[in-house]
């Protein structure tokens, strides 16, 4: 890292998060003077241009890279016309000790006089929760599922190199094009015409912004030094250039990039912020131009990098309320990074820029963004064992998917193969074909859950009320099909209740909220004459998250061991449950300590993770949505299993009520203890192929990655999984000690990383909950 | 199908041969060396073990135990305890532990085969450690046989203490020796270990003599084993037996974790453990061209 760099990267490790009304009053003003007489997508597409016109811009000094979200680097809009932040809304977030966006008084007033008056009852949120039904309420308020989309427009999406070819010109000369072929007898072609016009305008409304950044860096360059004026004249010559047109240089496409990045967070607050795809792929043919022609080296090339890097910390996720601010509490916006892969003739994607993007991943490590590396069979061991050691140094990054996995499910959901190469993972490990899919996660299922309500004719534990069908008497059960009889009731009621609110809500933003830059960028939508939030793109996909596989699995596991095939009556073991093993601790302790569970390779315990999981995707994979996609499935947490355990009652494994449930695939927390490769044995029992994105997070000491051969032996243990099918590994590489001295002296260990669950974050700002969850999780000690 | 004792089986070992391994530790040993890091291992009958921090005093233990003198609550055993296991079953917190299972070999051929593909993967197979393996020669034939008709590759650690004819046998159906050598010189591995090293010296050259690939691990412990002469006598045997790689094991104190778990006598209590420069110095005082001297499993 240069000086350069490190200077940059320390600026915004440093600069507190705030929360700023800007864009807030700009919208609000494109929306009073428009709505009603501008069409919905012109609307939005208006909106955009106004914020591309008006907010203030930012270049920073020694920035290459340039322009923010927000008027500077760290400070956060809001999204009123999503979700509109109450005056309380602020002053929680203001004055809440972990992860606080502070609020000025200038901001607040703002608010008052402008925003919330006018986006009462008229935001997304409002609309969205009027019309639930009175059971989607119930079953969301009861911790049962979430809802991804009240309060944060459809995201999860990636780009891919479509524009590192082709300007916002030549997207306009499509534009035109697909509206002179617009046939006046489709009845269709009205709204068509609108929609296409709308992205025409938001093409505008980045070039305008990019232009607008020139002139910004040429004022500057007036006082500055001659060196940095230079820098600034460049800068602006660029700004010319992209994304008008497409880039020619390294820097160019790295600033083209950039612009789209922030045309698509301003836009709208799509869920994890949006990625980039593979970077090292489309970056490769500038970088050796560039070096051929002696306009750049290395170190040059590793300098952008850095500055491109630290533009994504300047991001913190926008601000979140109720809920979904308790089960995603991170200033992490998911912003993945793709490096290696199949390329789409089917060839290795890594090159030596992959090898770059590592060491730059390596030395800057902020918060944001995240990376991963796509490994294929193809991929090379000397690549492999580069991510390990820049995983061994315990940033929670790279994480590790298998690219082969990734294709086959983009093959099973239908993607051509060329699509399925060209996609990969983004967020925290979702599957996606890069550029050509709307891909909408709608909220995470409370698996867990579902099985207090089955054990308990539909009751809920917490509230004692009746929540779910009548499933059955659990007097009556004799055996685990019965229990998984009544569980299959509760999961298919549930997911009949979401399913519904989820053809509503995407039909309201569908109808409400076009994404209409976006849609620029994503196949088929200009083709389509249709929007990115309205089924215009090539693959229209839908998905619900499970979590808590492991707390179930072993749950059925020890009424399988203990009751059914064993002395402990039903009747005791729900009393018990009932009351959180209240004088129970023997009982308790015999089902913690002396039940099989998973993550251990023992097919008594793994066997019920496989019918859970027949169940769910028997139930959930391949509905219909409403954009003529399918729902699937993904196994993942984010950090919902600390909130999803608050509201669940005691388990049959012993878990306590409101303790956390298990993350991702990973076993229960503490209970794996025969080492990584009988946690990898069991996590590859399951079908992986058939899902849209699974998590498995490991621990390990320092001690046993240290020296050539524990690279060598993480490399294997990743390989050996993958040959197995598994979708993806990541890794906390930290001693038990290290963390309590970070619980203990959080001021000294403000920048200590770990993995949380698909993403990495500060370990002192993730709460003591998951502080404890972490620490409590497995330690691969070493034989 | 043969039956034998066994103490511990971990997987992921990577410190015990080539690649990603599962270790199966053998019970029982007929030498005493007072640095032992498995002292739990060394009586060929299972030792009882006691967590006390673990005991919810619920008396599961006393309610299942055959014998007059039941346990207490936090009281370890019975006194007249024959080690039948029953409490270990009923136990709801794992307080109570028997060092030392039976396990037949088919089943245990089974358990080894899980990590198949580890091993495949990163060169690895199954290695068989103790307790002294050579001290369960039927069991452990059987077992290098299984994993011989299954493919696994097998290392065999031993401290060499064993009848020929059984090394002989041993010597086509083992694909690596972690042979341990306390110490060159027979009289001061007696005292040391309680047995002279004429035996173990003796099959060590059987084994070289018949082309076995052999890694020889040599204990460094503080004051006992670890003068340079010896040293240096150890390293020439080596290389005149051309064996090429040889580790030195640093002493640790990971035993006494386990002394008041087994309720058993600290017979390494005087010993500590080496400096990393007086351990980097004895290397490299033995290491030569011929001969790779590692730090460390």
């Amino acid at each position: 890292m240069n000086e350069r760099v490190a200077r940059l990267r320390q600026e915004s490790f440093e600069t507190p998060v705030t929360l700023d009304h800007e864009r807030a009053a700009i919208v609000t003003d494109a929306y009073r003077e428009n709505l009603g007489r501008l069409s919905t997508p012109m609307l939005r597409a208006t909106a955009f241009y106004d914020l591309c016109r008006r907010k203030s811009l930012y270049i920073g000094e020694d920035e290459l890279i340039v322009g923010e979200r927000g008027p500077r680097p760290k400070c956060v809009g809001t999204y009123p016309e999503i979700t509109c932040h109450t005056l309380d809304d602020l002053e929680i977030l203001d004055t809440r000790p972990q992860n606080p966006y502070r609020v000025s008084d200038q901001t607040r007033l703002v608010f008052a006089e402008q925003v919330i008056p006018f986006w009462r009852g008229r935001s997304m949120r409002a609309f969205v929760l009027e019309r639930m039904e009175d059971e989607w309420s119930t079953y969301y308020e009861a911790g049962i599922f979430t809802e991804f989309m009240e309060q944060r427009a459809p995201g999860h999406t990636t780009l891919d190199g479509k524009f590192y070819t082709r300007g916002m010109e030549d997207f306009q000369n499509d534009i035109e094009l697909a509206v002179a072929a617009l046939d006046p007898a489709d009845a269709d072609a009205v709204a068509k015409r609108e929609q296409l016009q709308a992205m025409r305008l938001s093409c505008d409304a980045v070039i305008l912004f990019a232009e607008r950044h020139a002139d910004h860096a040429e004022d500057q360059a007036r006082n500055a030094s001659s060196e940095r004026a230079a820098e600034l004249r460049e800068i602006a010559r660029i700004c010319r250039r992209v994304p008008r047109h497409a880039p020619r240089t390294f820097h160019e496409a790295l600033q083209m990039y950039w612009f789209m990045h922030l045309g698509t967070i301003t836009e709208l607050n799509g869920w994890d912020a949006m990625n980039p795809g593979h970077l090292d792929r489309y970056f490769q043919p500038f970088y050796d131009r560039d070096l051929r022609t002696r306009i750049l080296d290395r170190d040059r090339a590793k300098e952008l990098l850095g500055c491109f890097w630290i533009k994504f910390d300047h991001h913190p996720a926008p601000p979140k309320v109720g809920v979904t601010a308790q089960e995603s509490s991170t200033y992490n916006d998911f912003t993945n990074i793709n490096v290696g892969g199949v390329l789409e003739n089917g060839q290795d994607g890594v090159s030596e820029l992959s090898f770059l993007m590592l060491e730059v991943m390596d030395e800057v490590h902020l918060l944001q963004p995240q990376g991963n590396i796509q490994l294929s069979k193809r991929t090379s061991d000397r690549f492999l064992k580069a991510a390990c050691r820049v995983i061994r140094n315990g940033y929670g990054y790279p994480s590790v998917f298998n690219a082969d996995t990734v294709i086959a499910q983009l093959l099973r959901q239908g993607k051509s193969l060329t699509d399925a190469r060209e996609g990969g993972s983004s967020g925290c490990v979702e599957t996606g074909a890069f550029g050509k899919e709307a891909y909408f996660l709608t909220g995470y299922l409370n698996l867990p859950k579902l099985l207090e309500l089955a054990l308990h004719d539909g009751r809920d534990l917490r509230t004692r009320r009746q929540l779910g069908p009548r499933s059955g008497d659990p007097v009556h059960f004799t055996s685990v099909a019965d229990v998984m009889q009544a569980f299959a009731v509760q999961v298919r009621h549930a997911v009949a209740v979401k399913h519904r609110g989820n053809q509503v809500i995407e039909q309201l933003f569908a109808a409400r909220m076009p994404a209409t830059f976006l849609s620029v960028l994503i196949d088929d939508c200009i083709e389509n004459g249709r929007d990115y939030n309205a089924g215009g793109a090539r693959y229209n996909t839908t998905y619900i998250q499970c979590v808590g596989i492991g707390t179930i699995t072993d749950s059925l596991s020890a009424l399988e061991h203990h009751v059914f095939g064993g002395d402990l009556p039903l009747s005791e073991l729900l009393a018990a449950l009932d009351d959180d093993f209240d004088g129970e601790e023997p009982l308790r302790q015999r089902l913690w300590n002396r039940t099989p569970r998973w993550g251990n390779d023992d097919d008594r315990a793994d066997r019920h993770m496989e019918q859970v999981f027949e169940l769910v995707l028997e139930l959930i994979d391949g509905l219909p949505n409403s954009r003529g996609g399918r729902y699937h499935v993904d196994m993942l947490p984010t950090t919902c299993h600390v909130y999803f355990g608050k509201v669940c009652g005691a388990t049959p494994d012993g878990r306590h009520a409101g303790r956390p449930l298990s993350e991702g695939i990973s076993p229960v927390q503490g209970t794996d203890s025969k080492g990584p490769t009988a946690v990898v044995n069991s996590c590859a029992k399951m079908d992986h192929e058939r899902t849209g994105g699974t998590l498995l997070n490991m621990k390990f000491l320092p001690s046993v990655l240290a020296g050539e051969e524990g690279i060598e032996k993480l490399a294997r243990l990743i390989r050996t999984y993958f040959r197995q099918g598994g979708h993806h590994m990541q890794f906390n590489v930290v001693d038990v000690a290290t963390l309590r001295r970070a619980q203990k002296h959080p001021e000294e260990h403000r920048d200590l990383i770990v993995r949380v669950a698909g993403y990495s974050d500060y370990f002192c700002d993730i709460g003591e909950a998951l502080q404890e969850e972490i620490i409590a999780r497995t330690e691969q000690e070493e034989a | 199908m043969v039956s034998g004792r066994i103490f511990d089986l971990k997987r992921y070992s990577v410190h015990d041969g080539p690649g990603i391994r599962t270790t199966v530790f053998l019970q029982g040993c007929p030498l005493s060396c007072p640095w032992c890091h498995n002292p739990e291992s060394r009586p060929g009958t299972p030792v009882p073990g006691f967590r006390a921090d673990r005991c919810l005093s619920c008396l599961a233990c006393g309610e299942v135990c055959p014998e007059d003198t039941k346990p207490m609550p936090h009281s370890p055993w019975s006194a007249t305890c024959d080690h039948c296991g029953r409490c270990v079953g009923v136990c709801p917190a794992g307080a109570r532990e028997l060092a030392g299972r039976d396990v037949d070999s088919e089943s245990l051929l089974v358990e080894l085969e899980r990590d198949r593909l580890h091993f495949e993967e990163s060169g690895g197979g199954v290695t068989f450690g103790g307790g002294e393996p050579l001290a369960q020669p039927e069991f452990l034939l059987a077992l290098l046989r299984g994993c011989r008709d299954r493919d696994l590759h097998t290392a065999v650690d031993t401290t060499g203490f064993g009848h020929a004819d059984l090394v002989d046998q041993m010597a086509d159906l083992t694909d690596l020796w972690l042979f341990d050598l306390k110490h060159p010189d027979p009289a001061r591995h007696a005292e040391l270990t309680g047995e002279d090293n004429t035996l173990i010296l003796a099959n060590l050259r059987r084994l070289a003599r018949a082309g076995c690939s052999i890694w020889l691990r040599v204990p460094l412990v503080p004051g006992l084993t670890d003068q340079p002469e010896a040293l240096k006598q150890t390293a020439n045997l080596a290389r005149e037996l051309g064996i090429g790689r040889l580790h030195l094991l640093p002493y640790h104190r990971a035993a006494a974790g386990k002394l008041d778990r087994f309720d058993l006598e600290d017979a390494g209590g005087g010993l500590a453990p080496p400096t990393s420069d007086h351990v980097d110095r004895l290397a490299a005082a033995m290491r030569s061209p011929d001969l790779d001297v590692i730090i460390g499993g």
